[in-house]
């Protein structure tokens, strides 16, 4: 449905140009939910604004709904634009219009006729639930509200994709959440394909199918998100693993963590339990087959979609020779093992 | 008071109010579009047109900056030949509109300038033409800013006119001075002043009225 191919953004030439976008290759099918996550200034806004050409790429194609976008002309373009919805971080309602002519706006644009036009607002106003505030203004309704206008305008021409620029960054959590679920269902209901652009591990966890990580203007890796969330391939994915699920080990022990085994000293381990591994009692088979003691430190059980991911950090302890096995024999099953670093013993 | 006196305020007020009328409307008719343009022409905007954006901005800053009272005599031969005279309210009113033009397009230009850029974004988002950015989103947004913007032009329109008496313009300024001053009666000028500032009032209280009506913000 969405598919971008060696579309990079440059601004400025020469020595300051300054590579927004890398060239990037990305392809979206119809009806999934594609996330793009990354720190700010990583280039998200430019990919996600790209896609309907609001930033013009440097190079590269821009198909949409088997269009290619980057190849047509003004007008063409706006009607081709009436087919994607796009929803914003400061919802960018008009705030002269009240909500129903906020909605009506892309038809009026369009220039459907008033009485379809109230036709098919009334139904969105239903859907994202804001039937009661129709003749409101936008500066009586709260960050949420908003977002739901936001969403039922971009939905008004029944378009074919929805592009989400930070959506639901300005929102509280709970917010946020009810945000997410009505863009799922709506995906669901309408099998509307959604691109949306975050720096929240937890708005991909909830509604994501296939997770992109940009990075620097490049898409660093991509997976289906129950593999990111449970195997991420890149350092920086582990990083934002990690921070999500706030799974570092104390300030206490690291300060005390050596990078190299010392004469005496235990590894500290992060262990990720995915697959089969999350239902097997490895850490007592651990400790009785390798004959060492296991810490835990820390740990956790989430829940990714379909999949259930365990996490932990432990102290091996034991006799070097010990530890090696153990760090070996977990290593053989199917989890992820990072020694962290290695501490005194009874420091 | 002499009943002649009596109509000879009346007369001024309603050519105050006619010249301030008839240049505030044209003033408004062309200066509107003028700073719409200015502000859809800059780099990076909508119609970006950079050179033509310099060239309206130099023209708009000469109508700016030359001091009314030397426009007025100036352009002399030019309300001649558009009104057919250099003298009375309608010869005052020429200048008058000639140096609200620029001045209302500034104005319109800084109102269209509070619109949030992510409006614009948006509507471009949905497909918009630039003409319809410009009548639906731009244009209805800084309607309130627009309003101030007139309401202050009225204003500065009001005290202007008072010059016109050096063209024969007639109006409350020109009474003031003629009657107030040179012949020494301060009951009329106290009279034009009071006039003066009440309209001032009457037209500040109506643009506040309907910069409060059409705002939602």
């Amino acid at each position: 449905m969405i598919t971008l191919d060696n579309v990079s953004k440059t601004y400025g030439t020469g020595e300051q140009a300054i590579h927004a976008l890398k060239p990037v290759h990305l392809h979206v099918p119809q009806g999934a939910i594609h996330g793009v996550i990354g720190l700010s200034g990583a280039g998200k806004s430019t990919l996600i604004r790209c896609v309907n050409l609001l930033e013009r790429p440097t190079t590269g194609r821009v198909f949409v709904d088997g269009e290619e976008l980057t190849a047509l002309d003004a007008a063409s373009l706006n009607r081709a634009r009436h087919r994607m919805g796009m929803i914003f971080q400061h919802f960018n309602l008009l705030s002269s219009r009240t909500v129903f002519a906020n909605v009506a706006l892309p038809l009026e644009l369009m220039g459907v006729a008033k009485r379809e036009i109230r036709e098919r607002v009334e139904p969105l106003l239903e859907l994202t639930g804001l039937a009661d505030k129709r003749d409101m203004y936008p500066a009586q309704l709260s960050g949420g509200q908003k977002q739901r206008v936001a969403i039922a305008r971009a939905l008004a021409s029944r378009p074919k994709v929805l592009l989400c620029d930070e959506a639901t960054s300005a929102l509280d959590p709970q917010t946020t959440l009810s945000i997410l679920e009505l863009l799922q269902d709506i995906n669901r209901k309408l099998g509307l394909t959604i691109l949306l652009i975050t720096h929240e591990m937890e708005v991909v966890k909830t509604i994501c199918h296939r997770v992109s990580l940009i990075s620097a203007g490049e898409l660093v890796e991509e997976a289906d998100v129950g593999d990111f969330f449970t195997a991420p391939q890149t350092r920086l994915g582990r990083e934002f693993l990690n921070a999500f699920l706030e799974l570092e080990p104390p300030q206490a022990l690291v300060d005390r963590l050596a990078a190299q085994p010392g004469d005496d000293t235990h590894p500290v381990v992060r262990l990720a339990f995915t697959g089969d591994s999350v239902s097997t009692p490895l850490v007592s088979r651990l400790a009785r087959d390798c004959n060492i003691d296991v810490s835990i430190l820390e740990a956790k059980v989430e829940s990714i979609q379909d999949r259930t991911l365990g996490l932990m950090i432990a102290e091996l302890i034991g006799p070097a020779d010990k530890t090696r096995e153990a760090l070996a024999y977990l290593e053989s099953h199917d989890l992820q093992v990072e020694v962290l670093g290695h501490v005194q013993r009874d420091a | 008071m002499s009943s002649a006196m009596l109509e000879l305020i009346l007369e001024a007020t309603l050519d105050t109010l006619y010249m301030v009328a008839v240049s505030g409307l044209i003033a408004a008719a062309l200066g509107v579009p003028l700073g719409v343009l200015l502000y859809v022409t800059r780099p990076g905007q909508i119609l970006a047109q950079p050179l033509t954006n310099r060239v309206l901005g130099i023209v708009t800053n000469i109508g700016r900056s030359i001091p009314f009272i030397i426009l007025m005599v100036a352009i002399i031969p030019f309300t001649r030949a558009l009104v057919g005279s250099s003298i009375g309210t309608n010869a005052a009113a020429v200048p008058l509109t000639i140096a609200a033009i620029p001045f209302v397009a500034r104005l319109v230009e800084g109102a269209l300038n509070e619109v949030p850029p992510g409006l614009v974004e948006a509507a471009q988002s949905m497909g918009a033409t630039p003409y319809q950015i410009i009548t639906k989103v731009l244009l209805p947004e800084a309607r309130g800013g627009i309003i101030t913007g007139l309401t202050i032009t009225v204003v500065t329109l009001i005290s202007y006119s008072a010059m016109a008496g050096a063209v024969g313009g007639g109006g409350l300024g020109d009474l003031g001075i003629r009657y107030g001053y040179n012949r020494f009666n301060p009951t009329i000028m106290l009279i034009t002043v009071v006039i003066l500032v009440v309209l001032v009032q009457g037209f500040q209280m109506l643009g506040d009225y309907l910069v409060r009506r059409s705002d939602h913000k």
